[in-house]
Parts: C-alpha cells; structure tokens; sequence
C-alpha cells in the first residue's frame, strides 16, 4: 500500500496476506486487475492465452493484501484471491517480498 | 479443471512467449462460481465490457444481503446486459425487450415471498420499456432496478438511444447526438422510486454495499450503473477501450449522496455524480392494496397466504 507516512502501529496490526488464483484462459486481457490493485501485485504479461489475451502475472506474491479488489474488478471472473494460511504466509513471504518480474 | 498461474521464482528467467507453469487446483473455484451457470462461460461481453463487473457486484451484493437465493429471482429483458440473468445460477429468466419489468411484476404479484431482481439496459429500461419503468415506480411495487447505463444501443450496433448525452455520437448519430437524455435518477424518483443511487462500475464496493440495501429495501429501488461499452460507445467517440473509460470515471465521479436528482444530469465527457440520492420510506403497492381493501372489505377481504406446499 502507498502510505504517506507510516501508521504508528503499523508493527502491531495483523496485515492479512492472500494467494491469488488465475484462470488464464478465462481472461480477456482487460489490464482492470493490474490498475486497480493497490499494491501493484499484478502486472500484464507479455505471454498470450489461448484466446489470444495477454493475462496479467503475479510479479509481488508475498504482498497481496488479500483485499479482493481484482476479484470484484474483474469482468471474466478470472481471478481470485483466497486468504493465505499461516504457513503459506511465511513461504509466500520468502519467497515474493520485493520480487521483480522475470518476464 | 482451473488453471492458476504460479509465480516465478526470484531469480529464475522465463523464456519469452512461453507460457509460465502452470498448477491444475482442482480445491479451488471461483468463489462465485455457485452463482453462475459457468457451463455457459465464456460469456458473450466484450473485452473490457464493464457488464461483467456489474454482475459481480451484483453476486457480492447478494452474498451481502443474506437472502436466501431460492427466494430471489433475476429478471432481464433483451441487450447486452440483458444476457446477465442467464449467467446466473438462480431462478433467472430472459424476457422479450423492453418487457423485464411487466414480466417481474407477474412474479411479484404472483408470489409476493420473492424477490424479484431486474438487471437490464438503459435501452431496455427506459426506451422500449420506459412506460414500464414508469408505472412500476409510481406503483411502488416491491422490485429492484439495476440499470446498466451504457449510453447506447449497444447490441444491435450502437445506436442512440434515450441516456446518450448530447453531442456523443452513435451509429444512428453520426454527427453527434441532439437530443435531450433522460436524467434517469430524476424519472426514477419523480416516477415513485423509494430508494434511487447510481454509481459506475468502477465504484465497485459502494455498488456492492448499495445493491445489499437495496435488496432489502421493500418497494421500487433502481440503481443506475454507469458501465463501459468498449466496442461501440467508446470506439464510435474514440475514448479508447473499457479501461480508458473506469479512468475517466476515477477522475470524473463525484460522490455527493442525497444530491437533488434533478441536478445530476450527465452531459457528454463531463463529471458524473454518484450516491446515493434517495431512501424514503412508503408502503409498497401490495401494502397499500392490503391496507386499502381491509378497510373497504373488513372481514371479506381475504389477503395472500403463502401456498401450503
Ligand atoms: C421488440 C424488439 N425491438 C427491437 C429489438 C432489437 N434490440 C435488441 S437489444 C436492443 C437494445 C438494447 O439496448 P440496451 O437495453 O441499452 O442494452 P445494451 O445492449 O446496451 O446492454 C434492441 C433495440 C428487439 N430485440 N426486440
Ligand atoms: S487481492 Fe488486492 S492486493 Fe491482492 S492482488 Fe488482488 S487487488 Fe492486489
Ligand atoms: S481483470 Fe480479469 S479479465 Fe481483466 S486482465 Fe485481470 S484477470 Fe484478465
Ligand atoms: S457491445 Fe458494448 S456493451 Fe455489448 S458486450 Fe461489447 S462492450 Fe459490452
Ligand atoms: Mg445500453
């Protein structure tokens, strides 16, 4: 999230994290996902589906906020975001914080 | 069965054009997709239509209104938009245009424990469905309206119609539209509407939390969603595709809840105003008709009883 000062109990709030799912095929590349997502977690690949739509990637797994923002926005019922269990946090948390995308 | 992308892991380069690996999760589903007849998918709205959107706010809206779905029912009429009630996995029908709304009256009236939903076009609605829309209002009979406003005739090809905004060129307009639109909250209202909001698409949770209180708001609740047609509205007036359209939407809605409703007429490419405009209470037609006739009849008015089944 893009704050303009950090709360002062930042520490102390359980920030919920979420495991996105996507159905490439469903999607028709309308980049709603990728624009609104306030923590910038998707970003439209280069790569085509089998419909010939550019589907959007997760570039930032660890930071989804599991706000469900995408699943609301999106008009293909493409993609959804399940709250992330403890464990999956800390490995989503490993392995995604800060990631770049890789295509 | 789904397929969910994975992500790359930090450090690993993909080949370009090759598709990333992909894991079959057959735990998961859409979460709405108890809602939808998915068999039917993909459906017919354009990429970048906002119509999809609408239909999940709808789906969450429901959820949101703890209704129990065997008791609600989805009306459409003929558009686009009218292809929404047969997406959904409710008691949902597709009607003739322009006759949603005397279809769900039936329904209504017919068995008054329902709650009938009309989801259809600003065409359906209010141009070959208008006298409809009129009187249902003025009757105050317990039904909510969601109109997908997207200023035109989009599934015959884009024609004019009574919302296009003056100088917004369509099909049948190719010079730009001359005619004076309807402000539809204000004929809402004025009709008889009890409850009248209107949001974009792009307002997706205020669309969602609106449509939760107007399902539960007895009598005629109509919520106008202003939506993006990429392929023809926003084509023909070269404003670019359904994204280009929610940014306007971002940098031109203004939410001002109780506005006047005469005040929140749209003109072409110009600010929208969205809310909430109206929640008053009335007794709805069936109340009136109960209340009414009791008085007349006294004990010979024998009022509806939910059939033993
Ligand atoms: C009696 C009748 N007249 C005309 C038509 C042709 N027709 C089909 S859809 C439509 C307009 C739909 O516009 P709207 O309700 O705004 O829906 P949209 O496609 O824009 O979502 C028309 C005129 C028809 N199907 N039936
Ligand atoms: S759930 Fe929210 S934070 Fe996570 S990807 Fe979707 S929009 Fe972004
Ligand atoms: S919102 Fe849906 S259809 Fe649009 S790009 Fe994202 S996943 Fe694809
Ligand atoms: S023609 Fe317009 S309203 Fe119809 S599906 Fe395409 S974008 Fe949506
Ligand atoms: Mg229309």
């Amino acid at each position: 999230m893009k704050y303009w000062r950090v709360p002062f109990d930042r520490d102390k709030i359980d920030i919920p994290h979420g495991d996105i799912h996507i159905n490439i095929d469903r999607c028709k590349g309308c980049s709603f996902c990728e624009e609104y997502c306030p923590r910038d977690v998707l970003k439209m690949s280069t790569n085509y589906n089998k419909k010939g739509y550019h589907y959007p990637d997760v570039i930032k797994q660890g930071e989804c906020v599991n706000c469900c923002l995408c699943e609301m926005i999106c008009p293909e019922f493409a993609i959804f975001c399940i709250e992330s269990s403890k464990d999956t946090i800390q490995k989503g948390m490993k392995k995604g914080s800060n990631q770049e995308a890789t295509s | 069965m789904t397929e969910v992308a994975t992500q790359s892991k930090k450090g690993e380069t993909k080949p370009k054009n090759e598709k990333p690996k992909a894991v079959l999760r057959d735990d998961y589903e859409h979460p709405m997709e108890i809602y939808l007849r998915i068999e039917r998918f993909p459906h017919i709205w354009c990429a970048t239509c906002g119509i999809g959107t609408v239909l999940t706010a709808f789906i969450s809206g429901l959820e949101k209104s703890k209704l129990d779905i065997e008791k609600v029912t989805v009306v459409s009429g003929i558009g686009c938009t009218g292809r929404t009630a047969g997406y959904l996995r409710l008691d949902s029908f597709h009607t003739t245009h322009g006759r949603a709304i005397p279809f769900a009256t039936g329904l209504a009236l017919g068995n008054p424990k329902l709650k009938v939903v009309v989801i259809s076009g600003d065409g359906d609605l209010t141009a070959i469905g208008g006298n409809h829309f009129i009187h249902a209002a003025r009757r105050n009979l317990d039904l909510t309206i969601i109109c997908v406003n997207n200023f035109n005739y989009a599934m015959t090809g884009g024609q004019a119609g009574p919302t296009t905004p003056m100088e917004a060129i369509a099909s049948t307009a190719p010079y730009g539209c001359y005619e004076y639109p309807f402000n539809l909250p204000f004929l809402a209202e004025s009709s008889g509407a009890v409850f009248v909001a209107r949001w974009t698409a792009l307002h997706i949770r205020r669309l969602t939390n609106t449509i939760a209180e107007a399902l539960l708001k007895p009598g005629f609740s109509f919520i106008e969603v202003i939506c993006p047609c990429a392929t023809l509205y926003a084509r023909r007036n070269r404003l670019g595709d359904g994204l280009d359209l929610m940014r306007f939407y971002h940098d031109n809605a203004i939410i001002k809840h109780g506005a006047n409703t005469r005040e929140v007429d749209i003109e072409y490419q110009k600010q929208i105003i969205v809310g909430k405009f109206v929640d008053i209470d009335k007794p709805t037609f069936l109340q009136q008709r109960d209340r009414f006739l009791k008085n007349k009849l006294g004990n010979q008015f024998i009022p509806y009883k939910e059939p033993v089944s």
